[in-house]
């Protein structure tokens, strides 16, 4: 903790300007995120996204990285309609009891190799949702989970982050589907 | 499960030939529990889980939820939180107004509308980050105030926002008036009849493009929206086209509202202390960019007992399925965008 606050006399705020388009950072990421997707899967990465109870924040947050200033589309990421059609299922919300079956076989349909990507604080445990009688708990609980990416929603930009560690553990081999 | 990335639900449709018949729509499938989550939780958690019904209306989740707070304790918010939070409601209902207005036109295959309004709606985000440090301005409103005030570069930066706004909208509302393939698409699709818009008291859009001039900002006059000047556009067509142009002259009306309230804005503490003893009921309500949210309260001290949560979408769900009658199955994602009801805020 004093480490925490020792560096948190000397950061900046985090509250910054909105970057351009054309912002370094973000163009800098996408690219990398671009990299590692045509190394391990040729052109792209199919992505089919399943809302399994969220409120729909993170989808709205999914949206936008369709946008102009995100357009995933570019490195070979898209979204597709299928599961039959994906690489990688991304897995919004708590789980709920009326949408198990539906997350179950949704995963049974996407073809090997498969990775399950959970979005959101509520993919992990449930988040705020966690102890309901209508929720079965975290993405874990009834599919296996590659990947974590946290937030209340993950910013667009987390997400493009979260897509790369995920190809750099598909490229070292630490995950096997 | 939906062929998008949107929410889950079971819509089944009886066609005869390319003509939808019927349609029957099954929800619940994103059921959460948050009744009985909120019962016998702290107010902060309810608060949360309040913003958290439904993702794109979390402001005016957490703004009626502490309007119901408030008024179950007997407290007034400092002047420059009601302003601030009036602030955030009409920033939402822009983004999502944007992003609705895209979506609308991309599922008539219009994609350079969705590519300039989702520019459009990520600037509004962006403004959010800066002004209120989360792009959704989720738990921003608590009961008692704001959790934050404003940044001190947020003013400018909405002003720059508006004028940027203003300087493309024009663009694409003639874009959209003047694309004959377009239009073709949105006019006469979807229709509501007024008759039915009255009987189901649905509001929103989909009440005001059918002829009934309800707006819990304009009938309720809840403040700050008292000591402001604003219209509440109402058309009589009841298609897809005018729960478009009802958007579209919403986003006139929102920026007007910001600049006002940007002019208005003076010094002062955002929050005050809440301490409520006793049992107590209270009843909140906040225009959505969907429609009116309505949250009735019961506390005991500092405790949640019960809470109901109303979204503006039950009564719109019953609606679609009217409007999807006798139009081609193509039109169906047109109508559905046009209404784009909550399925979180309506399963709870």
């Amino acid at each position: 903790m004093r480490k925490l606050l020792f560096e948190s006399l000397f950061r900046r705020p985090l509250t910054e300007l909105a970057p351009s388009p054309e912002d370094a950072a973000v163009a800098e990421l996408a690219t990398a995120v671009g990299h590692a997707a045509r190394r391990r899967l040729g052109r792209s990465l199919s992505i089919r996204e399943v809302d399994a109870g969220s409120c729909n924040g993170c989808e709205l947050e999914i949206h936008a990285l369709n946008n102009a200033y995100y357009d995933v589309e570019r490195f070979g990421l898209r979204f597709v309609a299928s599961p039959r059609h994906a690489d990688v299922l991304m897995v919004t919300g708590p789980v709920t009891k009326n949408m198990r079956e539906a997350l179950a076989r949704t995963y049974d349909a996407v073809p090997n190799p498969k990775w399950v990507v959970a979005i959101g604080d509520c993919a992990r445990d449930g988040g705020c949702f966690a102890g309901s009688y209508a929720v079965v708990g975290g993405v874990s609980e009834v599919v296996p989970v590659d990947l974590h990416i946290p937030g209340c929603p993950p910013t667009p930009t987390a997400m493009l982050q979260g897509l790369l560690a995920l190809l750099e553990r598909v490229d070292a081999g630490a995950v096997t589907s | 499960m939906h062929a998008g990335i949107i929410e889950p639900g079971h819509f089944r449709f009886t066609v005869n030939g390319e003509t939808v018949v019927r349609l029957e729509q099954r929800l619940g499938y994103v059921h959460k529990g948050i009744e009985s989550l909120m019962a016998g939780a702290s107010i902060e958690k309810a608060s949360r889980l309040a913003g958290r019904t439904s993702g794109d209306s979390t402001v005016a989740y957490a703004l009626a939820f502490a309007n119901a707070v408030e008024a179950a304790a007997e407290v007034q918010v400092p002047a420059r939180a009601v302003f601030l939070r009036a602030l955030m409601a009409e920033l939402e209902r822009l983004a999502n107004h944007f992003g609705d207005i895209g979506a609308i036109c991309n599922d008539a295959s219009f994609v350079l509308m969705h590519a300039q309004t989702g520019i459009l709606r990520e600037r509004c985000l962006r403004a959010a980050e800066v002004c209120f440090g989360h792009r959704l301005m989720m738990d921003r409103i608590v009961p008692g105030g704001l959790a934050r005030d404003i940044a001190p570069d947020g003013q400018a930066h909405l002003r720059a926002l508006i004028a940027a706004i203003r300087k493309v909208l024009p663009q694409l509302v003639e874009l959209y008036d003047n694309t004959a393939s377009l239009q073709d698409r949105t006019v006469s699709t979807g229709f509501v009849q007024p008759s039915l818009v009255r009987q189901y008291g649905a509001g929103g859009y989909v009440g005001r493009a059918s002829g009934r001039a309800f707006d819990a900002r304009h009938n309720l006059k809840y403040p700050p929206y008292d000591q402001l000047s604003f219209d509440i556009p109402v058309l009589d067509a009841g298609d897809v086209d005018a729960r478009v142009w009802i958007r579209i002259r919403e986003v006139d009306q929102s920026l007007l509202l910001i600049e006002q309230i940007l002019d208005r804005l003076r010094r002062g503490p955002v929050c005050i202390g809440l301490h409520p003893a006793g049992s107590r009921e209270g009843l909140g309500v906040a225009e959505a960019f969907r429609g009116d949210v309505l949250v009735w309260v019961s506390l005991e001290g500092d405790r949640v007992m019960r809470c109901h949560l109303r979204d503006a979408s039950w009564f719109q769900w019953p609606l679609l399925e009217a409007a999807i009658e006798g139009n081609i199955v193509a039109d169906f994602p047109l109508c559905n965008k046009s209404f784009n009801c909550s399925y979180s805020g309506h399963d709870l």
